[in-house]
């Protein structure tokens, strides 16, 4: 895939699609949504800037080992359940906070849907590079 | 409703345990992602097919007013897919680098772990 | 944050948890929060041994201590997200949930010992303990969950997991094993899931205490299909006869320290969860399949023996007495009756400890010999007498004989199979413990007793303690059985009589 106009597209596209992924996760919150398909997209952008530009690129561009980002998501994940130990609640109670300052209520179900985000974006887009890097090789 | 989900439900698995009689790895995977969307679609017929509304409390009430359909089928459904989705991933990764290590994706022919004409083991001292 | 709207009153739990209950949990979150972190550090090599030994040390305490409360207190509960049951996932941890999950956790931590020394750097590098963690981490969340649903997706947990351990390292056979093991657990899994889909659909519920409520209640369901899928789909993760090939083609291909873990833990998995869901969930339709269960079971003894008869490399011998060991515990299942079920769990026990002992074994064999060919090995008694020791007595304990762990279940399984009326079944017990006895004998004979005929041997890489320390407890196992005769004992009672089950999840509610 090294055509001229895949290659100037692509990192527009890769750009709009991880954007569009954060959107996502976030309105997962209230409405349709999540981590789980944001990460899927997130995913996906990699993938498209893997097609173009190569695996080798693309892991650079994604700074971190995508199996480093999926552990981050897991222990993240793993991390907000645990937030009844300190409110007297079992595991992966939800618990919500009022904060004036930034205008939104923060819970811990978001963050477990970050982590979610976290997890699918890492494994998917390892598994995709994968896959790339052996057409590479051939 | 329910018989043709019944009749759909059933060309799936039919379709899925029919690709995963082949002897070619790749068509065993696309078999079994048919047989994973077979119990997805299988789950989805046996949490009952409604047309209610969603079951969203009002923001005045604390508890669900009505009919509303049941949400937990489809939780279970799409926990099923992630998982289903995550294991195809990565046992079509683990089909391509066996293919390159074995050169086969005929399971007859993969023998390496259980090599034909193994010997017998000796029946004296 | 604490103080909590009335509204639901009637669907939450109002009564804040103490943190002691955290127990019930404690044995598969810490691995799995730990085994995320050892993904993210999974290049800092020399990190990752010593932190999945602390963990798993840490989390057999938890289990022991769970052990010791379940023991003390009976069943204990905790219900995720402050639902009340059956709306939230139940954690329900009874006595036989506690003992596997003790026993899944010492063999974990035996196991990462052991591979701390031996695994080689590049299979480190890629996660090797990660894997080991979390994997012990699904297997401990399958035993301490109440929810059949849940209960899947532990299942899928160290499936995933165990995938990653099987093929790190990614030799031809590693690949060629984990190919066939990946797709026939995924197939067997994905029964399970049918099942539990149906299941949902005609009760209504996936808290396994709830469905033991409301099944006797139901009038006119295909419950005896729901029996036959679970026989299937854990027949299939327990490697039972018809459904037991991924087994012997992929247990003796990764690494020592993977194929103790697997052949001791992995395969109980499957046993007892037919255990739990069969005796517990459905024990009318047991009954019907009893005989379908006894036909099984003696085809997976009498396979195992013979091909252990048949097998010339160390490694897949002790795959057959894997699967033997299955079929002796599903002859258990077979009786039915408290003390049938009670021999089944204790020789689940027993075969933990024995089984992941003769990998390492065979594994220490073999770096000694280099071969684990029953044609090239010899005179390792002049040689190691502490070895031939150790395998002596692994023999006696796999074969059932005395002081061998393996005699008193055998013992309790062949008087309750007597009881029940069932002579096949105990011929077939007995038959392939015979079988099973020339395959060890000759394998002992061969490999110690035989004059050796190759003069080449490697250097012996220190004492193999974690083999040693198993090799103990067999025998304790075996001379002093009463503790685990009487835990197996109440472990069975709990399971035929799920009242106290029941009781544990819904107490609160009346």
């Amino acid at each position: 895939m090294k055509t001229l106009i895949f290659r100037t597209v692509a990192p527009y596209l890769t750009a709009l699609m991880l954007l569009f992924s954060v959107f996502i996760l976030l309105r997962g919150h209230n409405e349709p949504g999540g981590g789980f398909i944001g990460g899927l997209i997130a995913a996906s952008a990699f993938a498209i800037y893997g097609i173009a530009f190569g695996v080798p690129a693309t892991r650079r561009a994604m700074w971190f080992h995508p199996i480093a980002i999926a552990g981050t998501g897991l222990l993240i994940a793993a991390l907000s359940g645990l937030t009844g130990l300190f409110s007297g609640t079992p595991l992966l109670t939800g618990v919500w906070t009022k904060s004036p300052i930034i205008g939104f209520d923060i819970s811990n179900v978001i963050i477990f849907d970050i982590g979610v985000y976290l997890v699918v974006a890492g494994a998917v887009s390892s598994i995709a590079l994968a896959l790339e890097s052996t057409e590479d090789n051939h | 409703m329910e018989a043709v989900m019944s009749l759909l439900v059933g060309c799936f698995f039919a379709a899925g345990v029919y690709l995963m009689l082949s002897k070619a790895i790749i068509r065993i995977l696309i078999g079994i992602v048919l047989f994973g969307n077979a119990v997805n679609l299988l789950i989805f017929t046996a949490g009952r097919i409604t047309r209610e509304a969603p079951p969203v409390i009002a923001p005045d009430m604390d508890r669900l007013t009505g009919i509303a359909a049941n949400p937990l089928p489809q939780a279970l459904i799409l926990t099923a897919i992630v998982i289903s989705f995550s294991f195809f991933a990565f046992l079509l990764v683990l089909a391509l680098r066996t293919y390159q290590e074995l050169g086969s994706d005929n399971t007859v022919q993969m023998r390496v772990a259980e090599p034909e004409g193994d010997t017998l083991p000796p029946l004296g001292y | 944050m604490a103080v909590l709207p009335n509204a639901g009153a009637d669907a939450l739990l109002m009564t804040p948890t103490p943190l002691a209950d955290w127990l019930v949990v404690a044995p598969a979150v810490l691995p799995l929060l730990v085994g995320a972190f050892l993904i993210i550090v999974r290049k800092r090599l020399h990190w990752q041994a010593p932190v999945a030994i602390t963990t798993l040390a840490l989390v057999s305490l938890a289990s022991i201590a769970l052990l010791a409360r379940v023991w003390s207190e009976g069943t204990l509960v905790m219900t995720m997200g402050r639902w009340l049951p059956p709306f939230g996932i139940s954690f329900t941890v009874d006595l036989l949930g506690a003992l596997f999950a003790v026993a899944n956790s010492l063999i974990a931590l035996g196991c990462a010992i052991s591979a701390s020394r031996r695994v080689i750097r590049s299979s480190r590098r890629y996660g090797y303990f990660a894997f080991l963690v979390l994997t012990a981490a699904g297997v401990n969340g399958t035993f301490t969950t109440g929810d059949i649903f849940n209960m899947y997706v532990w299942f899928e947990v160290f499936l995933i997991s165990s995938f990653g351990l099987l093929v790190v390292g990614s030799t031809r056979a590693q690949l060629d094993g984990t190919m066939k093991y990946g797709v026939l657990n995924l197939i067997g899994t994905t029964l399970f899931l049918i099942a539990t889909g149906l299941l949902y659909g005609i009760v209504g519920t996936l808290n396994m205490a709830d469905i033991m409520r409301k099944l006797p209640l139901i009038e006119a369901a295909p419950l005896m299909t729901l029996a036959t899928l679970y026989l299937l789909a854990f027949g299939m993760k327990a490697a039972a006869f018809p459904v037991h090939a991924w087994l012997p083609a992929s247990y003796h291909t990764p690494e020592n320290a993977t194929s103790a873990y697997f052949g001791g833990v992995l395969t109980k998995v499957g046993v007892y969860a037919l255990f739990r869901v069969l005796v517990m969930m459905f024990p009318v339709q047991l009954l019907e399949l009893q005989t379908v269960v006894a036909w099984v079971a003696g085809s997976t003894m009498m396979l195992g023996a013979l091909g252990a008869l048949a097998q010339n490399d160390l490694r897949r011998m002790v795959g057959f007495q894997v699967i033997l060991g299955v079929g002796v515990m599903m002859a258990g299942l077979a009786i039915g009756s408290a003390p049938g079920l009670a021999g089944g769990i204790f020789y689940a026990l027993h075969s933990m400890v024995a089984i992941s002992a003769a990998y390492l074994l065979v594994g220490v064999i073999e770096r000694r010999s280099g071969s684990a060919s029953l044609n090239a090995l010899g005179g390792l008694w002049k040689d190691v007498p502490l070895l031939g020791a150790i395998a002596f007595v692994l023999v006696l304990s796999l074969g059932g004989l005395p002081p061998g762990s393996g005699l008193w279940p055998k013992v309790m399984l062949v008087q309750a199979a007597l009881e029940a009326g069932r002579g096949w079944l105990t011929a077939a017990v007995l038959v392939s413990s015979l079988l099973s006895v020339i395959a060890l004998g000759r394998f002992f004979l061969l490999t110690f007793w035989r004059p050796s005929s190759t003069e080449s041997r490697s250097k012996h890489d220190g004492t193999p303690r974690v083999l040693g320390v198993l090799t103990v407890v067999a025998i304790v196992m075996g001379l002093y059985p009463e503790p685990f005769v009487a835990a197996a004992v109440r472990a069975s009672d709990g399971l035929l009589d799920p009242a106290a089950y029941i009781n544990a999840v819904f107490g609160e509610q009346g």
